[in-house]
């Protein structure tokens, strides 16, 4: 049973993330991600310390909040100091995580918080993070907590289908229609926080970045329509995830680690098939392409 | 101050100069992201060289570290090449698959039985205490090479930086140079993963960079400015977790290079955040000044000797109401105009200046008119805009390429011109 839970929570996890990636991927923002994935880190530990427990609401509000500073930040860099937009994300990130860092260490004893679990996180102890409720057991909280962050993710994507759609391809069109590219920018990023640090206990900081980009991407390679690559997505999260969980218990290692491992070889199979099947595809149209032009001028 | 703490500090020095130096190539070719996979990508080398070799010296790990860190470079290319992947997710994918490679290592090592295994985490996030006088040849070993190659190379290299197409163009072997930046970039980054780790290294990369091109706009000022911001904050983080030893070395050290660039990007001069706000603020006060001054001629052209209030100005012309009275009010403090009960004139300074802004303006007008054969009722509006910013020596350089004219287009005196001598 603690397999399932352990199983059933990296699915959740790189489903969540996948689906917001892909939109990620699509912007030309992954390593924003990768940004607010590490960024948040300050957040948490300060909620931590203000709410003196793991409190959910408040670290998501502390987490949250640094991931849209994190925006800002990257957003003021790059448009007031005129930072080139590649360092004025590693500036940023870089910054914010080191301040996370330093507040771990200061506060070792308050924060019930390690640099390891920053860094790979413990979905091992998930089936003993049980939700109590009137003294009975409801299964283990991330569960819960990640499955309601799915349906939250499933509701913005049907329910601002057209917006994210448009504002992603084509933000020039999309503002010439009169669409708020900004507004869903900063929902996109503010959706992106809050699966960031409710992940983090789960997955850790950067490992959150592997199942934000790789699956996405691997969807992306194969997929010409948006919703292709998101069912690609959700679909390549949950192998990654599964395959990810039976290769760590082999090889006796972390699991978050193996599942972004799974992931990074998902996406080499991916990679490689696609490109044969380009080049027979190619073979086979240039062949047809050489053969009409051989017959077409006889008379 | 003991050994230890001096082998520390010098270390770390040369860990910031190293990676600043490189950095700086990676800033100028917008690549500086690349810098944070490569370091992230070091860790299944390091895990798996001591997988190999069950030592820890950084002797024995650096190498494994170089070949990660060029394996990752490569992959990079060969997805963006090979693919329509975009270059920031490929280098995400990178940084996150091989980051997380290491980790399964890292924690497989962990779990399994192998001596002296402790510490090797320390790679995560640096751990500069344990630096070692053997560690300090090897990282003035790569200084030295990373110096003597720039050096080497400097004008080829800096060619490349500044503009890759041209340098291909005029016969630049791009390849070989290329993989000269990608081992000088592994070789920076796997010395410097020793003192603030993997996570963090991006910043010892790309900060000092970014700072030092708001000084300067010569390569070689910004070398040495980037290598002077990377010594620094080493040396201070190393004070810090000295003074405080339960305070982390390597975040301290990224702390105190953010906070130097963060000032520099608000107050350097010329470049930074603020001088640019004060240089529009200025220029937007010196634009009000001269229009309220050429307006007030204007009048005094038409109907000589009056006052006027701000409300009569504003009829004139268009002024937003409070930038117009600060101006009024600024000019009267500079004695160019003289108020008399909230009504103003031209006084004898501000006529002579108010004669130069419409001196440059129809100069301007008949110098398009006659030279460039624009109608004389289309150039106004550009007169109006470079009559602010014409300086002396143009100024004198429209006199006389239009031999001191009296009038301009509109059959204006062309005010304060003196007639040429013969």
């Amino acid at each position: 049973m603690n397999d399932f839970w352990i199983i059933l929570t990296g699915v959740l996890v790189a489903v969540n993330c996948g689906l917001l990636g892909a939109f990620l991927i699509l912007r030309k923002m992954s390593m924003v991600g990768d940004a607010i994935s590490h960024a948040v880190l300050p957040g948490i530990v300060i909620a931590y310390l203000v709410a003196d427990s793991r409190n959910g609401v408040v670290m998501l509000i502390g987490a949250a909040g640094f991931g849209l500073l994190t925006t800002f930040l990257i957003e003021w860099f790059y448009k007031r100091a005129r930072i080139q937009a590649d360092a004025s994300i590693g500036i940023t990130f870089t910054w914010l995580f080191a301040i996370g860092v330093i507040l771990v260490s200061a506060f070792t004893g308050n924060v019930d918080l390690d640099q390891e679990c920053v860094l790979y996180g413990d979905i091992a102890y998930v089936p003993f993070d049980l939700l109590f409720w009137n003294d009975q057991t409801f299964g283990p909280t991330p569960i819960w907590l990640q499955s309601g962050n799915l349906i939250l993710i499933l509701a913005t994507i049907f329910i601002g289908y057209r917006g994210l759609f448009i504002t992603s391809f084509d933000p020039g069109f999309a503002t010439g229609l009169g669409i708020r590219t900004g507004a869903w920018h900063y929902a996109l990023m503010g959706a992106v926080s809050l699966t960031v640090v409710l992940s983090f206990n789960a997955v850790g900081a950067i490992l959150v970045v592997a199942f934000l980009v790789v699956p996405p991407a691997a969807a992306y390679l194969i997929s010409k329509k948006l919703p292709t690559l998101l069912w690609l997505t959700v679909l390549f999260g949950i192998l990654s995830a599964v395959s990810g969980f039976y290769l760590a218990v082999w090889w006796q290692a972390s699991i978050s680690g193996s599942m972004a491992v799974a992931a990074g070889f998902l996406f080499l199979v991916v990679f490689i098939l696609s490109k044969l099947i380009n080049v027979r595809h190619k073979k086979h149209e240039s062949i047809r392409f050489s053969e009409s032009h051989i017959i077409a001028p006889t008379p | 101050m003991n050994s230890n703490l001096l082998w520390v500090l010098v270390g770390c020095a040369l860990i910031g100069a190293g990676a600043s130096l490189v950095g700086s190539f990676a800033y100028l070719r917008k690549k500086s992201l690349v810098g944070d996979a490569v370091a992230h990508a070091l860790l299944p080398g390091v895990a798996l060289s001591f997988l190999i070799f069950e030592e820890k010296s950084l002797w024995v790990l650096f190498p494994g570290a170089l070949i990660a860190g060029w394996l990752s470079l490569l992959s990079i290319e060969g997805i963006t090449r090979y693919s329509k992947i975009k270059s920031d997710t490929a280098i995400a994918i990178v940084l996150s698959v091989f980051f997380a490679v290491g980790i399964v290592l890292l924690t497989h090592i962990q779990q399994g039985n192998y001596g002296n295994q402790s510490g090797l985490d320390s790679f995560l996030f640096g751990k500069a205490a344990a630096m070692l006088p053997r560690d300090i040849s090897l990282f003035i070993t790569v200084d030295l090479v990373l110096i003597a190659a720039i050096w080497l190379f400097y004008p080829y290299l800096k060619l490349y930086s500044f503009d890759e197409a041209f340098a291909r163009s005029v016969g630049l072997p791009a390849k070989r140079l290329e993989f000269l930046i990608s081992t000088l970039t592994v070789l920076a980054i796997a010395t410097g993963i020793q003192a603030v780790g993997v996570v963090l290294m991006a910043a010892l990369i790309i900060t000092p960079a970014a700072a030092a091109r708001f000084y300067t706009k010569r390569l070689s000022s910004m070398l040495g400015l980037a290598m002077a911001f990377g010594v620094v904050s080493g040396v201070g983080g190393v004070f810090i977790s000295y003074l405080a030893p339960s305070m982390p070395t390597g975040p301290w050290i990224v702390v105190l290079l953010s906070f130097m660039a963060i000032f520099t990007f608000i107050f350097a001069p010329h470049r930074g955040v603020y001088q640019r706000y004060m240089s529009q603020v200025r220029h937007r006060r010196k634009m009000n000044d001269e229009n309220v001054l050429k307006l007030l001629y204007h009048l005094d052209e038409a109907n000589p000797g009056l006052n006027y209030s701000s409300t009569d100005l504003s009829a004139k012309r268009y002024f937003e109401s409070g930038p117009l009275q600060e101006t009024l009010k600024r000019l009267s403090q500079n004695g160019l105009l003289k108020s008399i009960n909230s009504r103003y004139k031209l006084s004898e300074t501000g006529h002579h200046e108010a004669m130069r802004v419409v001196r440059l303006h129809r100069l301007w007008e008949l110098y398009l008119n006659v030279r460039m054969n624009i109608a004389d009722d289309h150039v106004h509006n550009d007169a109006e805009a470079i009559e602010h910013i014409i300086t002396p020596e143009l100024e004198e350089a429209l006199l006389k390429e239009l031999g001191y004219p009296a009038l301009d287009p509109h059959s204006s005196i062309i005010p304060g011109v003196k007639p040429a001598l013969p």
